[in-house]
């Protein structure tokens, strides 16, 4: 050990910019797990039931951003885009959309195979009984679907939710943006990210136990 | 100055940020595979004193936003007496994480195989070691690759976050050409596309060798 005095009061004191800097960190999970939610959905329901271009369009685009640093698409939408369309948006619009972007991409995967994984014979039986393919999309394939990838969901939405911390390079008042902040400010540096990281581990842990309980609820039904 | 004079000036400086990009992922890459293919073979296999803080630290470690471990490695390190500087800081807290994600991988890709093959394998009178490397290995090698590939893949697109230690990978030139040229669309546009090949590329050698190492060759 070093001779180094810790001193966690002035972290304390700045506590604020922690734990409100974790309520925005949930508030843009909350906003992108829906937004990529909708998004991955709907691709992957394109993909399944779509022509050979859709299918081709959507594999694409999989590709193209499972394949692309986050850190990268951030900066290229936020400081990026402005550049070239007639639009102005916050740093905080900005990072949801690209993590809902981002996001969605890893959800169509998850969906796609979903939707695969769904017996051929329910959708036989849907359309024996005379349902059209709207109704067995919506009473038969996705709600057997969700109880089939609802593990592999609540895993994509803790990854979603620690991905949020890169919303601290555009200076959104996230939780990391609050560590940083008494980082610069008390040079308290030892003390802050020993209390900002196990708040990550603590959430996410959170976050996952809540899943799972609703996992096993949902499948009993 | 049109865009082509511009991309040739700056060129030399994106090709080293690459040049850092390529080494900060392919060192994450070596150690995280050596050291998780060790955790998670003791994951799998160890005694329970061995297990229980292996499964601790994997638990934490995969918990943590790998830009807040890149943070916590650089700035608590010195505490533990690890006296580190950016670059090593980073590539450590990069290995670490990923060698908790191949850790799991392991260990998933051994229980994967049916216990009977171990007990088989030690009935014929093979050593332990034997057993693992002649017999469970082989078989939980098509289960490994795929997850793998995606862990390497993450591991190159997690090296960008280094940038926010100061260190000039390919992230980092990419800006640093923006702020010279004032040109931002173009060049995250480029960058993109050389993480685009890089991943590319590897994802679609690692195809090839599911391929090679199914059970069922075509």
């Amino acid at each position: 050990m070093l001779h180094y005095h810790f001193n966690f009061g002035l972290i304390w004191q700045h506590f604020d910019k922690l734990d409100w800097g974790l309520v925005v960190s949930l508030e843009l999970t909350l906003a992108a797990v829906a937004v990529s939610t909708v998004l991955g959905l709907a691709f992957a329901v394109a993909h399944v039931s779509g022509g050979r271009g859709v299918r081709a369009l959507v594999a694409g685009y999989v590709e193209c951003i499972r394949n692309i640093p986050l850190l990268l698409l951030v900066y290229l939408v936020f400081y990026g885009v402005p550049t070239i369309v007639n639009l102005q948006y916050s740093a905080m619009t900005s990072f949801i959309v690209t993590l809902s972007l981002y996001y969605a991409a890893y959800l169509v995967e998850v969906f796609r195979a979903g939707l695969l994984a769904v017996a051929r014979g329910m959708q036989d039986a849907g359309k024996a009984i005379g349902m059209t393919a709207w109704q067995r999309l919506v009473h038969v394939r996705l709600p057997i679907m969700f109880r089939i990838v609802l593990p592999s969901l609540s895993n994509t939405y803790v990854s979603l939710f620690k991905d949020t911390a890169i919303a601290s390079v555009l200076a959104v008042p996230e939780l990391t943006y609050g560590a940083q902040w008494i980082n610069n400010n008390t040079f308290r540096v030892i003390e802050v990210w020993s209390v900002a990281a196990p708040m990550y581990v603590v959430t996410g842990y959170a976050i996952l136990f809540l899943l799972r309980r609703f996992e096993r609820i949902y499948a009993m039904r | 100055m049109n865009f082509a004079h511009v991309l040739f000036e700056a060129a030399p400086s994106l090709w080293r940020g690459l040049e850092v990009t390529v080494e900060v992922s392919a060192v994450s890459v070596s150690f995280a595979l050596v050291a998780g293919l060790l955790f998670g073979t003791a994951l799998a296999y160890g005694p329970i004193l061995l297990r229980l803080p292996i499964r601790a630290v994997v638990d934490v470690v995969r918990g943590i936003p790998v830009l807040v471990l890149i943070f916590f490695v650089y700035y608590v390190g010195p505490a533990a007496g690890l006296e580190l500087g950016s670059f090593s800081a980073a590539i450590l807290a990069l290995s670490l994480f990923s060698a908790c994600q191949v850790a799991e991988i392991t260990r998933g890709a051994i229980i994967s195989v049916h216990h009977g093959q171990m007990e088989a394998a030690r009935a014929v009178g093979l050593t332990f070691r034997q057993c693992l490397v002649s017999v469970i290995f082989p078989q939980a090698l098509r289960r490994f690759l795929p997850p793998w590939i995606n862990s390497v893949t993450d591991t190159v697109k997690g090296s960008a976050l280094v940038s926010l230690l100061g260190i000039v990978d390919l992230m980092l030139a990419i800006q640093q050409v923006i702020g010279r040229t004032y040109r931002p669309m173009p060049f995250y546009v480029l960058g993109a596309l050389i993480y685009l090949c890089i991943n590319y590329a590897l994802s679609s050698a690692s195809r090839r060798l599911e391929a090679h190492f199914a059970y069922v060759r075509d």
